[in-house]
């Protein structure tokens, strides 16, 4: 389909969502990252059965973490798509990176650089 | 001074202008061109040449070998013919040279040569020419001014301009078939186009055939009155799957053929090509199409920008599949699909682009309703080509073009040895297609069980290089993809940009890396340059990345040394606007890339000794078939039926749809299985507990001599299913009320028991697709049917009503439909809100139910009234959790994959068949037991298992044994052993949840571990 969304998005490819650790997120801000997002199979078909539950529990446990930090909790999310989802795949992308760009730099960098 | 012309042709039609030398004229002028025509030179014959030549002073030469009155001398071309065409002048040439061979040896020269005829129209080697083409006029091109054109010699036509030569192009009819101008090869970058590919007879000795030869889609263009051959917005259901596929005409954007805009209204007419004997002779159900054409209603709607508008035709909505009814309810209700029940008769253009379909309402209303697109759900057939393959095998085929089998042998032929499966055997869908090719690979194996393996090669791979202690080298190769990469990204600067990053030794860029010569280089550059980790920035891993670590493996690296960059779907193809952002952005793909590689470290996989034995669960058709395909083919099993008879519920049926008595077929598999050697049958057992994994299973098995333990490599689960009680209709307070199987019980008791009936009603969808079982039982219509054409059959007196919501007599099964409706069975359709009433009346029952035909609501007295009950799974809570299979929310078993994997457990080594899946009647039953057998059999052939790769490992120093692994697991792996939490290698399915919440970081997941995925994540911002 070749659906375009923005060129900040860089994926990072795990085995299943429920692979991805709260130490992998949090990395990613303190390297850099403004936003971070799970893209993880809709519920009901994780082909590990229950990775994405598990996933989408660590982003919101994540939200808690960020928050007390300081940071806006909406740097992070997690998304449920189905392969076939292309479309879905590039609006997410699109929304999110908006999102991002209202939110500015990650609190982290501007930390950093001062 | 000008003559006048009396003639320009002679009698022969060839130039030879007489003239009138006396009518003259004299006109004045500056300047005179002459037109200059062209004539033979025979000056060299000189003047006494016994040449016979022609008074227009051509050479005289025998049309056919070109032999003039000179033996030894012949001619051809423009010397005999006069001035004609190069090509004719060629053919004479080759006649000549083959009449000038024949010479030399003596020959006749015109013996068996013939002139060359144009060949009659129907013999003729081009494309067929589309019947409805527009015609389009020749292309004029403009002239030079006559003013300006006078004073010189230049050419005077302009040409066409570039319109003109587009217009001109689309002109063309491409009648042509290909004349090997190669300039296909010249313009392909890859260098597909193989010319020197020609037909080749081989020899091959095989023990079994299978045959799938597939369906032809049903050509509309019959349909006269549905202009799908005159109008571009009329299209076939395959066709629209081209308009939704990403790779398709449109790249995946819904769009109106006719003009490229997005349509606003969509509809599916049902039917096109089946249930249809006036305009073809396929009176059969397609058994797919309803299903399908929901399915593109619901994903037109995703693809569409604007809220689209999709409305389905249909005669009866056919979702008797599994979750195919819960799909049905989802489009209706969440997605907003209509679904009108009508048969349309004309598609109506109207303007340029949209289309009108009248229609009648179910309350007798006509309608009109205006489309932009409309889309024919067209039927299976199958094809001239397998017709003609099957003549030729001897392969009896049905009067649908359908392999003739028994219910008994659904993938068998009437020949010992060949087997049919998929569409080829009667039409079908994609999980019933998958389940049947296992089928056939199940039982083809019986008879090919001797000579196992002895056909097999093997592939040899170097040995593998040693690179511990080794600083990582890495080689990355940066693709083209031809021009889906470089064409947006600037690869050249890719490259030289991975040749500045740490570790990179090599750098490469390539047209296509995954052609055979760039993985040769991979291979040198891996060998000349020491490397030790390989990255290829390119496309999916999903796709590419089994091949290049297959290349590496050749250049003896461990296939785990690989990483790779995805920089065409993930960057080329979804930046193409921003080409510089675009090449920044497969930079830090690479850099990415490079950076896990440099971590990544070669993991083994280990080999293990397997258990070739099998345990099946359930001793009913399934279960029975299942055990004696696997013992056939030799190996042994362990048979577990709870009770104490084999049959299951066969031993109620009196005959499959096809008619055969189904007692006999039962008794016969019942003795095979309790004779087999290889089976060992477990009566009033039950498996109550499992440990191990795919090859290496420890099972108990409770039985009345007390517990067993089995090792076995594989497990087929068949536990069945049972017909539900009903709770409405008076069931089970009035004897004239019975279930369909009650029924069968009372004809098999008395068969003339219709001759005493004057009335009898079926009851459909008692139990099913309701919200309580959202699910459609799948056999009872056809069983309903079936009994109704008995009673008829038994006293055509009686009167037998059919109460139904849609008639599901699937596939071929729809001649039982059209034969009831012959013999008079009336069938009443009602809805889920208004379902029919029943109360009792003496010995006999009122029914109340509202005529559909009328409108209005009908009463009538039936002496029988026949519940088709909800087929219901038998309870398997304990097997499923000694197993870990699961079931979904109606109970049935829950396969791998609903339409790839429909007999495979998601877990390995795990079967299943029979009415645990889903409701079947006994052919499909028979079909998913072999096809369980099909697959186990891939794992009990082997000879060791292959484990290991990306799966978890425990460090036990810093296990706490919190347990957290054990509760986290899907699959129930990890186990606490020696004071440690220990996964087994073979169980683990490397989906890394144990790694992310492992408190104590004890749990590592190989090829991702923390490491790994920090130095990526780092990478990605500098």
């Amino acid at each position: 389909m070749r659906l375009q969304y923005p060129t900040n998005i860089k994926i990072i490819q795990l085995p299943c969502s429920g692979r991805v650790d709260i130490l992998h997120m949090l990395k990613s801000f303190e390297d850099g990252a403004d936003g971070v997002y799970v893209a993880g199979c809709m519920e009901g078909d994780c082909h590990f059965l229950t990775g994405n539950f598990k996933a989408r529990r660590k982003v919101n446990y994540l939200k808690g973490v960020l928050a007390a930090l300081g940071i806006e909790p909406e740097r992070v999310e997690m998304f449920n798509m189905s392969s076939a989802e292309g479309p879905r795949f590039a609006q997410v992308a699109r929304e999110f990176t908006a999102k991002i760009k209202e939110l500015g730099p990650s609190p982290v960098k501007k930390a950093k650089a001062a | 001074m000008l003559k006048k012309v009396t003639r320009v042709f002679d009698e022969n039609k060839r130039f030879s202008p007489e003239y009138d030398e006396k009518s003259t004229q004299e006109i004045a002028a500056d300047m005179v061109i002459k037109a200059i025509g062209q004539r033979t030179d025979l000056s060299f014959l000189g003047d006494k040449s016994p040449l016979e030549v022609s008074p227009r002073g051509t050479i005289v030469a025998d049309q056919l070998t070109m032999a003039t009155n000179l033996p030894g001398v012949f001619a051809g071309g423009d010397v005999v013919t006069g001035p004609w065409i190069a090509i004719g002048a060629v053919a004479a040439g080759r006649e000549a040279a083959i009449s000038i061979d024949r010479f030399f040896k003596g020959e006749d020269l015109a013996a068996g040569r013939e002139k060359m005829k144009l060949l009659p129209e129907d013999e003729q080697d081009y494309n067929p020419i589309p019947k409805n083409i527009e015609q389009a006029p020749r292309a004029h091109m403009d002239f030079r001014g006559a003013e300006d054109r006078r004073h010189d010699f230049a050419q005077f036509e302009l040409g066409l301009t570039p319109e003109q030569v587009a217009a001109e192009g689309e002109r063309c009819l491409n009648c042509g078939i290909c004349c090997e101008c190669y300039q296909c090869v010249e313009v392909c970058k890859a260098k597909a186009p193989a010319h020197d590919q020609v037909a080749k007879d081989l020899n091959l000795n095989v023990g079994s055939v299978i045959l799938a030869p597939g369906f032809d889609p049903f050509d509309p263009s019959i349909f006269e009155t549905y202009s799908y051959s005159k109008h571009p917005n009329v299209l076939t259901s395959m066709e629209f799957e081209r308009v939704l596929s990403a790779s398709g005409p449109y790249q995946g954007h819904l769009q109106r053929p006719s003009d490229g805009a997005e349509p606003k209204k969509i509809a599916w007419l049902q039917c096109v090509g089946s249930r249809d004997i006036n305009h073809c002779d396929n009176g059969y159900c397609s058994a797919v199409c309803c299903m399908y054409a929901i399915k593109e209603a619901v994903i037109a709607k995703e693809h569409s920008h604007e809220p689209l508008d999709t409305a389905i035709f249909y005669m009866d909505m056919r979702t008797y599949g599994k979750d195919f009814e819960k799909y049905y309810d989802r489009a209706r209700e969440e997605h907003g699909v209509r679904f009108i029940r009508s048969r349309v008769h004309t598609i109506d253009p109207i303007d340029g682009e949209r289309l009108r379909i009248e229609y009648a309402t179910e309350d007798g209303e006509a309608k009109a309703e205006q489309f932009d697109m409309v889309v024919l759900s067209i039927g299976l057939q199958t094809g001239p080509e397998a017709i003609e393959t099957a003549k030729r095998l001897d392969i009896d085929l049905t009067k649908y073009h359908f392999t003739e089998t028994s219910s008994f042998a659904p993938v068998g032929t009437n020949r010992p040895g060949i087997f049919a499966c998929g569409s080829f055997a009667g039409p079908k869908d994609i999980p019933q297609a998958v389940m049947e090719a296992s089928a056939a690979a199940g039982i083809a194996s019986i008879d090919l069980a001797e000579s196992r393996g002895t056909l097999t090669k093997e592939v040899v791979y170097p040995l593998e290089k040693d690179i511990s202690g080794q600083s990582p080298r890495v080689g990355v190769f940066v693709c083209n993809c031809g021009i889906n990469i470089g064409g947006i990204v600037d690869v050249p600067a890719v490259r030289d940009y991975a040749s500045t990053l740490p570790y990179v030794a090599f750098v490469d860029d390539n047209l296509f890396t995954c052609s055979q010569d760039t993985q040769a280089k991979i291979k040198n550059a891996i060998e000349e340059h020491n490397l030790n980790r390989v990255v290829v920035a390119s496309c999916s891993p999903r796709t590419h990345e089994p091949l290049f670590q297959e290349t590496i493996r050749e250049a003896g690296l461990n296939k785990y040394l690989f990483e790779m960059a995805n920089i065409r779907d993930q960057d080329s193809w979804v930046h193409q606007g921003e080409p510089e952002k675009a090449t920044a952005k497969a930079k830090d793909l690479v850099r990415m890339a490079v950076a896990k590689a440099a971590l990544v470290e070669p993991l083994h996989q280990v080999d293990l000794d397997l258990t070739k034995a099998a345990v099946v669960i359930g001793g009913g058709v399934a279960g029975m078939n299942a055990a004696l395909n696997l013992a056939d083919s030799g190996y042994p099993v362990h048979l577990v039926e709870k009770t104490d008879t084999l049959g299951g519920n066969a031993r109620f049926l009196l005959n499959t749809w096809k008619g055969e008595p189904i007692a006999p077929y039962v008794e016969d598999l019942a003795a095979k299985v309790q004779n087999h050697a290889g089976i060992n049958l477990h009566l009033n057992s039950q498996l109550t507990h499992a440990k191990g994994f795919v090859g290496n299973f420890v099972s108990t098995i409770k039985t009345p001599q007390g517990d067993l333990s089995v090792e076995h490599g594989v497990a087929v689960l068949a536990t069945g299913g049972h017909e539900s009680k009903p709770s409405e209709y008076l069931y089970g307070q009035n004897q004239a009320v019975v279930t369909s199987l009650e029924f069968d019980a009372e004809l098999k008791g008395d068969p003339d028991l219709p001759k005493k009936m004057e009335a009898v009603a079926f009851v459909q969808c008692v139990g099913s697709r309701e919200p309580e079982r959202p699910y459609c039982s799948r056999l009872c219509c056809t069983h309903s049917v079936e009994s109704a054409i008995k009673v008829k059959e038994n006293n055509p007196e009686a009167q037998v009503y059919i109460l139904y919501r849609d008639v599901r007599t699937y596939g071929v099964r729809e001649d039982l439909y059209k034969k009831a409706r012959e013999h008079g069975v009336l069938f009443i359709r009602y809805k889920l809100e208004q379902k029919p009433e029943v109360a009792a009346n003496g010995q006999r029952l009122t029914v109340n139910a509202i005529d559909h035909v009328l409108g209005r609501p009908v009463t009538f007295d039936v002496d029988r009234l026949v519940l088709a009950a909800a087929i219901e799974p038998n309870q398997v809570k304990e097997l499923a959790e000694a197993f870990k299979t699961p079931l979904n929310a109606e109970g049935f078993f829950l396969e791998a994959h609903m339409k790839l994997r429909p007999v495979d457990f998601a877990s390995e080594g795990l079967y299943l068949a029979g009415l645990a899946h889903f409701p079947k009647p006994m052919d499909e039953a028979i079909a998913q037991a072999n096809a369980a057998a099909g697959r186990a059999l891939t794992v009990l052939a082997k000879d060791q298992i292959r484990v290991g790769g990306v799966v978890a490992t425990v460090d036990p120093s810093k296990c706490s044994v919190c347990l957290t692994c054990v509760r986290t697991c899907p699959y129930g792996v990890p186990k606490i052993k020696d004071g440690a939490a220990f996964i087994e290698v073979a169980s683990c399915y490397g989906c890394g949840a144990c790694a992310a919440e492992c408190p104590g970081k004890a749990i590592t997941l190989q090829h991702f571990t923390d490491a790994q995925i920090l130095a990526k994540e780092k990478a990605a911002f500098n």
